[in-house]
Order: C-alpha cells, then structure tokens, then sequence
C-alpha cells in the first residue's frame, strides 16, 4: 500500500498531541556527513546519552558528477553503508528514535532506495530489530514532468535556460529534491526509519524539530550546519555532531573529544558548496541567516541565534536530471624526454592536427562525430588556459579521452591515435622517441559518459505531491 | 616578490556549488589581510582570473570572518567531456595567487 503523505495523521493522537504541545529543544544527532563515510560508535553513544531525539545523515549529493544519477548506481561500497547502518540501526532502536537517510544510493534514484532498504533489511534481520522502514521515492515520469512543462510550471535557475521537452525524454534519471515534508509525513505514518530519495542535504536534520514545533529559523539553520557533520568544527575528521533546537535558536558541539565547534568554524560552514552564504532556497521558502550571530557558550560549544526562514509564496520542487552525453575511451602515456617537453605545447597541437588527418583518412570520420581531450597532466591539464606558462615540467602525463555516439567508434579513434601517443616526434625532430605507455592494453573503454542537464524547479501546491511513500511490509 | 593573496590567507579553497557553480573563499588571517582581500577582488578581476563573464560573477565580502567569497557558473558543466576538476576543488590556485595591487 501507498500510503498518502499527509493524509494519515487524523487517526495519530499521540502525535497531535506532540504537535500542539512543542517540547523545549529537539536533538539530532548526526554521525557523519555520508553514509559509508565511516564514524566512531563511542561517539554515537555520547549523543544518544545527551537525548537525542533523532539520528540524521546524509546518502548522496551531486558533487562527484553525474554518472551515479546518470546510471542510478552508487558511489559507495555496501559493505560500507551496511557497517553505518548497523550502528545507527542500532541506536535508534535502543533509543526509540527516528534514523532518516536521505539522497540514498548517492543520487536518490528510486534504485538507490532499494538498495540501501535491502541493506537495512538485511542489518535489522540479522540484529533482530523490529522497525518500521518507509521508503520515499523521488524519482520522476518524463511523461509527468512533460505535462508540467507544458502548463508553464516549470523554470530554470541560473545558469541554464528553458526547457524543452526533448531535454527530458533524453534522461535517464530524473529525481525531485523533496523539503521536509515527505520525511515528516512517514514519520508521522508511524515509520522508526525513513530511507529518503533525493532530499535537500538541510531537510534531513530539519524534520523532527519542525515535526515537533520548532521555530522555522533555527530548525532550518542548524540543518545547514551540521549537514556535513565534522565539516562545521575545527577537525572535520572527527565526524559526529549533536544539535539542539529550541524556540530562540540553537546550540551545535561536536561528539568527537579531540575537536571543537568555535563560532568561526560554525558561521563558515555556511560558505561550503554555496553559491550565496546568506540565504539558500528550499522547498517551501528562504533560510536567511543575514542576521545570525554566533557565540561561544564554552571552548567547544556554539549558541546560534537571528536565524530567519522566509516562507516563499509559491513552493517549489528542485529537478536533478542527467542523460548519455556519449561513449568514452581513454589511452594514456608518459612523457620523459626534455627534447620534447622543452616543446610539449607544440607536441600536443601537432598530435591533434595528425590524428584529425588520420581518422578522416582511415575512419572516414570528423568532429564532431567524435571529439577528443588531449590532457597534459604536469604540465596544464588542471587548470587549462588559466594556466600561467612556466618552465618546462620534468615529466608530462598525457591523456587522450575521446567520445563517440557509441563505444565502437570512441575505441576506433583511440586506436588511430594509439601509433602517436607512442611515436609522434616532435616537428623538427629527425627520429621518432617512444614514450612510456603505463598499461597494455593502452585503451581503457569507460562506457558511457553522463551529463547534467537539469537545474530547474516545478511550481507545486503540495510539496508531498512529486514524492511516494512505501511503508514496510505494504507492497510497493 | 610581492605577497599574493595565499601568502595573506589561512586558507584559499574552491568547490562546487552543484553542478552549474563553482564558489571559492579566501579566510584571511587578520583584519589588515581582509581590508586589503575585500579591496582586491571584485567582479572585473575574477573574470579576468577566470576568463568568464563579470556579470554572472557574485562577490560576497564577509568582515566578520575575515572572508572573501566569490560565486561563478562553471563555465564547463561538472562530468563533461572538458571538465578536468570534478569537484573544482583545485581551481583555487588563480585566485590565491593573485598579488593585490598588482
């Protein structure tokens, strides 16, 4: 059974009571900004012997591109994610407290939640737990979405343009990023565990203390805190954080004994992979944190107080969405010899020219049928045409990526190219080097390469709309 | 040989804000580093530094941490074939080594 977010709480008392009666503060604990990433079980107890009301952490994010969207596999390794969870599976059932995974399986795909709810499944039988597990998806209909389009409800944030509806088709993977209300709906349907699809990195650590009554400011504020666990303190490599809402604000302190949360080490988190450090958008609104001051209660402990949200007058829906950009196949060589390093810019124009000229010749085919990266690492392959020039490198690592419509034809080119990562000379050199190929074979083909190519928002009444709810034990 | 910005700062860092954004900060060590980060970097210079567009640049100046902020959309999208930084976690190395006044 599906259950309706929203629409199941009439019959819930208890929780009505709760909703009308706020507690003092609310407590999350969170044990680490990604689940997988690894935490110190000692620390865990620490928080659960503070009270915490909650456990939150983190599935996924964007930042390591769009292959695990594009494909709907995960980052991390399950052996992985099965320690995390047996821990913290664990302390919520000992604690009688919600655990809420959001962005699970790394993009939050819809086979990113069953494979960390077949994980837990497996941990909560072999531990002998019983809790109740709500799963909610994320995932989106190109077909959905297209309707949408067509009424005008959806819209691009900068830097992308208008959609249009072939963007859509062409994706193989499109996810909603859910607010709170989702999470909070199966909570409030009677879920210990909620495995969420693609949700905001904040909306996590903000449901239970906006499901209990916390101001919206706070709540909202201290979920951007402590998002990345450890990342917020002095020594991000201790991970667990503990959190504690309540009507005037918060209090954030690390669980870790060798790290401290100072009201530097707070108010720069709000810097960390955003693009404006004052304000970010959810669902349902604006957390402004323009006025928010920080203040050190002792040497490890941190009072946040000013924080603001702003509800916004239409709620909005962020889309993910990444399709096939092409086929890729890699070959890679070393590069020694001062003779041609002294020369290496030259070097690597004159291979592009040749191998232009040899694949039209013998593959019959040109750009942009194919295209090709010719990267020199150690000499400006990271920063490209930023670089400033400078003396010859010692050694030059060059790699040639090339993409194709298929892998067939990516690995063709690279094969053409194959005779001059080894051999090409030089313009005026008189004899041909070798260079210093690390793998035999030279190619390596990386299958299919994905790109992003969503970064726009559906207008939406309610924002449980786009989101479907599966409770344990109800048939998907 | 003058000081750059990185001689100046605690740390200078660049990542991603999502896929489409790169954002980047200068914590500089004092209040005199921060006067002279604040005056340094405006819009013009990050776009010349980057070669991008000095209208899509956002330039946030944050005295109470002695911070200096800059946003700009990724001129090659996060995964793509001409990304050569993932996480854009290296592209830093413009900005920390610009020498004010210069």
């Amino acid at each position: 059974m599906t259950t309706p977010p929203g629409t199941s709480t009439d019959d819930r008392n208890e929780h009505s009571v709760t909703a009308t009666t706020p507690p003092d503060a609310v407590r999350v604990l969170v044990p680490s900004g990604m689940l997988g990433s690894g935490f110190d079980p000692a620390a865990i107890e620490r928080g659960l012997a503070m009270g915490a009301d909650a456990i939150t952490v983190d599935g996924g994010s964007t930042d390591s591109g769009p292959h695990y969207l594009g494909s709907g596999t995960p980052k991390t390794t399950a052996a992985a994610v099965a320690r995390d969870l047996r821990y913290l599976l664990r302390a919520a059932a000992t604690a009688r407290i919600p655990l809420i995974v959001g962005s699970c399986g790394t993009s939050g795909t819809d086979s990113g939640v069953d494979w960390v709810a077949g994980i837990a499944a497996t941990v909560l039988r072999e531990e002998e737990l019983d809790l109740t597990v709500a799963r909610v998806y994320s995932e989106q209909d190109a077909a959905d979405l297209k309707e949408r389009l067509n009424e005008g409800r959806i819209s691009p944030l900068p830097p992308l343009g208008e959609l249009d509806a072939d963007t859509l088709e062409s994706c193989t993977h499109v996810v909603g990023v859910m607010g709170h209300e989702p999470i909070v709906a199966a909570l409030e349907a009677g879920a210990d565990v909620v495995l969420a699809g693609r949700a905001t990195d904040t909306a996590l650590a903000a449901a239970v203390p906006l499901m209990r009554g916390m101001p919206a400011g706070p709540s909202w504020h201290a979920a951007k805190i402590v998002e990345c666990g450890g990342q917020c303190t002095t020594n991000p490599r201790e991970r667990e954080v503990f959190v504690t809402v309540d009507a005037t604000g918060f209090t954030v302190e690390p669980l870790g004994e060798a790290t401290a949360c100072t009201p530097t080490s707070v108010a720069a988190h709000m810097l960390y992979e955003t693009v404006d450090p004052f304000t970010m958008r959810e669902p349902d609104g604006w957390i402004d944190v323009t006025d928010a001051t920080y203040t050190a209660l002792d040497d490890r402990r941190v009072r946040v107080e000013g924080s603001r949200f702003v509800p916004a007058a239409q709620k909005t829906i962020k889309l993910e969405g990444a399709r096939v950009a092409g086929y890729t196949t890699m070959s890679f060589t070393g590069i020694r010899d001062p003779l041609v390093l002294a020369e290496i810019d030259d070097w690597a124009a004159f291979l592009r020219e040749v191998l232009t000229d040899r694949v039209q010749q013998t593959l019959g085919l040109e750009p942009p049928q194919y295209a090709v990266d010719l990267r020199l690492y150690g000499h400006d392959a990271v920063l490209g045409h930023l670089e400033r020039p400078t003396a010859p490198p010692r050694e030059v690592g060059v790699m040639l990526l090339v993409q194709a419509a298929d892998q067939a034809t990516a690995t063709a080119v690279a094969k053409v190219a194959n005779p001059l990562m080894l051999h090409l000379p030089t313009r005026g050199m008189q004899h041909l080097p070798s260079f210093a190929f690390p793998t035999s074979p030279a190619e390596t083909e990386r299958g299919p390469s994905y790109e992003f190519v969503l970064h726009h928002v559906v207008d939406v009444d309610d924002p449980t709309s786009m989101f479907r709810t599966v409770i344990d034990g109800s048939p998907a | 040989m003058s000081a750059t910005l990185g001689d100046l700062a605690l740390e200078v860092r660049s990542k991603n804000a999502g896929p489409f954004w790169v954002t980047m900060e200068v914590f500089l060590r004092d209040a005199e580093g921060y006067a002279i980060a604040a005056a340094a970097v405006d819009e013009q210079v990050v776009a010349r530094l980057y070669a991008v567009d000095p209208a899509t640049v956002r330039v946030f100046r944050i005295p109470a941490l002695h911070v200096v902020k800059v946003s700009f959309p990724r001129p090659v999208p996060q995964g793509s074939l001409a990304d050569r930084d993932l996480h854009a976690g290296q592209h830093h190395v413009p900005l920390a080594s610009l020498v004010p006044g210069a």
